[in-house]
């Protein structure tokens, strides 16, 4: 079964100089463990995208299943992951790892062991009596992606989780979370603007073009895991960062 | 060894203040009506104190400061609490909470003692009125101030618009609330002391006041004293309080930074 399937989903937003057509007839599926980035330039509508499938924003036209049950609000079942960390200053790291446990109710007792598997699963054993200011930006994005895997949802939604770090530490995230990927196999959509760290991570990329967000390209990309940084390298990924740049470039979009 | 040389320093700096003031004061032999030197407001507080004058005064004031305090700033909560989380209760009530509050509260107490009477119900209204706004504006502002990012994570868990309050709304605005706290504790000071000069049968406004009529200006510069005292210890209750809850707060931190540094 499709873990997501998307079906001609609009979004338009009305604004005081008319209206924006932020998503054209957006039609995709996803494979249960399936690992799709979506790149686009930015105002593309991929944050759009995101927030509708996290059921944040209802769509204008269409709509988007989660395993067979349309996604009208948000629901228990979505991990999401946002560009900032998005911690709350006022709980320790294992708090905030807790959060979705404290919301939905699930038990904190019978999720305490879960939240620290997953915390050495992301290598902060140790830090969990920790505050989120005690902690670096690379840091406090494990902990938001602990956070987004502790209720054990069914798709994990990344919105450039990665683009506020610096070039190194976002090399190496992108190399832990392909590692918590192959070891948990969650659905992930991973938005991201980055043409090579889309390559990298996914099973298939989904390209984008703004002004209407729409997809042109669907791409699977076919090498072999687990990848090293060194895979950045070999002709085949050069080939598949070449041809989506090529969709940009006849698009007339420079800023990818 | 900085530190140790700084408060060297500053004792060595208060004592010379002290006695610079106590010599002009004798040399230009100002009477004690118009300026006393500190030798006789050490006098004033020392007789103020051994006939426990004092203390009976300082207990009522302390009294009323610390009711009309905790009555004034609860109210304020509740009621800004209200406002932020309810769009009518804010179309009906802000524009009154706008008028009242450019109102200067001290020029009511005349008002509240003629409904409340010289007791202590009097002062303590009057303190729990000018606590009120501090509170009330500050916990608004605070309420509202939820980052959006921090609310959508929120939505995206499924989160009730009642855990969005618990969980995150109410925490976050604890900086604002301490904020207000702050200001209030001496505002409810100022009320009870504003309070008392109208008409009170006992606090240390009133002794003031008494003491006045009766050109002791070296009583008054003793319950001065006391008062400034006073308002100090308040607000660091207040302070430690402040630490205690809001140790996450970046705030916190560089006042906790500035601190060590002064040292």
């Amino acid at each position: 079964m499709e873990a997501i399937a998307v079906n001609d989903l609009s979004k338009f937003y009305s604004t005081h100089d008319g209206s924006v057509h932020a998503l054209q007839q957006i039609s995709f599926s996803v494979r249960e463990g399936e690992f799709i980035a979506v790149v686009g330039p930015s105002g593309c509508g991929k944050s759009t995208l995101l927030k509708i499938l996290a059921g944040i924003l209802p769509p204008s036209k269409g709509e988007a299943r989660l395993r067979g049950t349309p996604i009208t609000m948000p629901r228990r079942d979505i991990g999401v992951v946002f560009q900032s960390p998005v911690l709350l200053p006022w709980r320790s790291v294992l708090d905030n790892v807790l959060l979705p446990v404290d919301v939905q109710r699930l038990g904190r007792s019978t999720h305490q062991k879960l939240a620290m598997d997953l915390l050495r699963l992301v290598e902060l054993t140790g830090f969990e009596r920790r505050y989120p200011w005690e902690l670096s930006g690379g840091m406090q994005q494990r902990v938001a992606i602990t956070r987004a895997l502790i209720h054990d949802p069914a798709m994990l939604l990344m919105d450039e989780p990665f683009g506020a770090l610096d070039a190194m530490t976002r090399e190496q995230m992108n190399l832990e979370l392909q590692r918590i990927w192959l070891e948990r196999k969650k659905t992930v959509l991973f938005i991201t603007h980055s043409i090579p760290e889309a390559v990298f991570l996914a099973d298939r990329v989904l390209v984008i073009t703004p002004r209407p967000g729409r997809i042109i390209d669907d791409i699977e990309i076919k090498i072999p895991r687990p990848r090293t940084l060194e895979a950045m390298n070999i002709p085949e990924f050069g080939a598949f960062v070449h041809s989506i740049r090529g969709r940009f470039d006849l698009k007339g979009v420079i800023d990818a | 060894m900085k530190g140790v040389r700084n408060v060297a320093l500053t004792i060595i700096l208060f004592c010379s203040s002290i006695l610079a003031w106590e010599l002009i004061v004798r040399a230009f032999e100002v009477p004690t009506f118009i300026f006393p030197a500190p030798s006789q407001v050490a006098v004033a507080l020392w007789r103020g104190f051994a006939s426990g004058l004092y203390q009976k005064h300082l207990y009522h004031t302390l009294l009323e400061t610390v009711l009309g305090f905790l009555l004034g700033s609860a109210l304020g909560f509740f009621l800004g609490t209200a406002v932020a989380l309810n769009r009518y209760v804010e179309y009906f009530f802000y524009p009154y909470i706008v008028m009242f509050q450019s109102l200067p509260k001290v020029a009511l107490a005349p008002l509240i003692v003629v409904w409340f009477g010289l007791g202590l119900q009097s002062q303590v209204v009057n303190a729990a009125l000018v606590a009120f706004f501090p509170l009330l504006v500050n916990t608004m502002v605070g309420l509202k101030s939820a980052d959006e990012d921090r609310l959508n994570l929120m939505r995206s868990l499924a989160a009730t618009e009642s855990q969005i309050f618990w969980m995150l709304r109410l925490p976050n605005a604890l900086p604002f609330v301490m904020v207000g706290l702050d200001v209030a504790m001496i505002f409810a000071l100022i009320g009870a002391i504003v309070a008392e000069f109208v008409g009170a049968r006992a606090g240390l406004g009133m002794l003031i006041q008494s003491m006045n009529f009766n050109m002791d200006v070296s009583g008054q510069f003793s319950v001065l004293l006391i008062l400034s005292v006073v308002g100090l210890l308040l607000n660091r209750c207040i302070l430690l309080i402040r630490r205690r809850i809001l140790f996450w707060d970046p705030s916190e931190k560089e006042r906790l930074q500035q601190e060590r540094i002064s040292l």
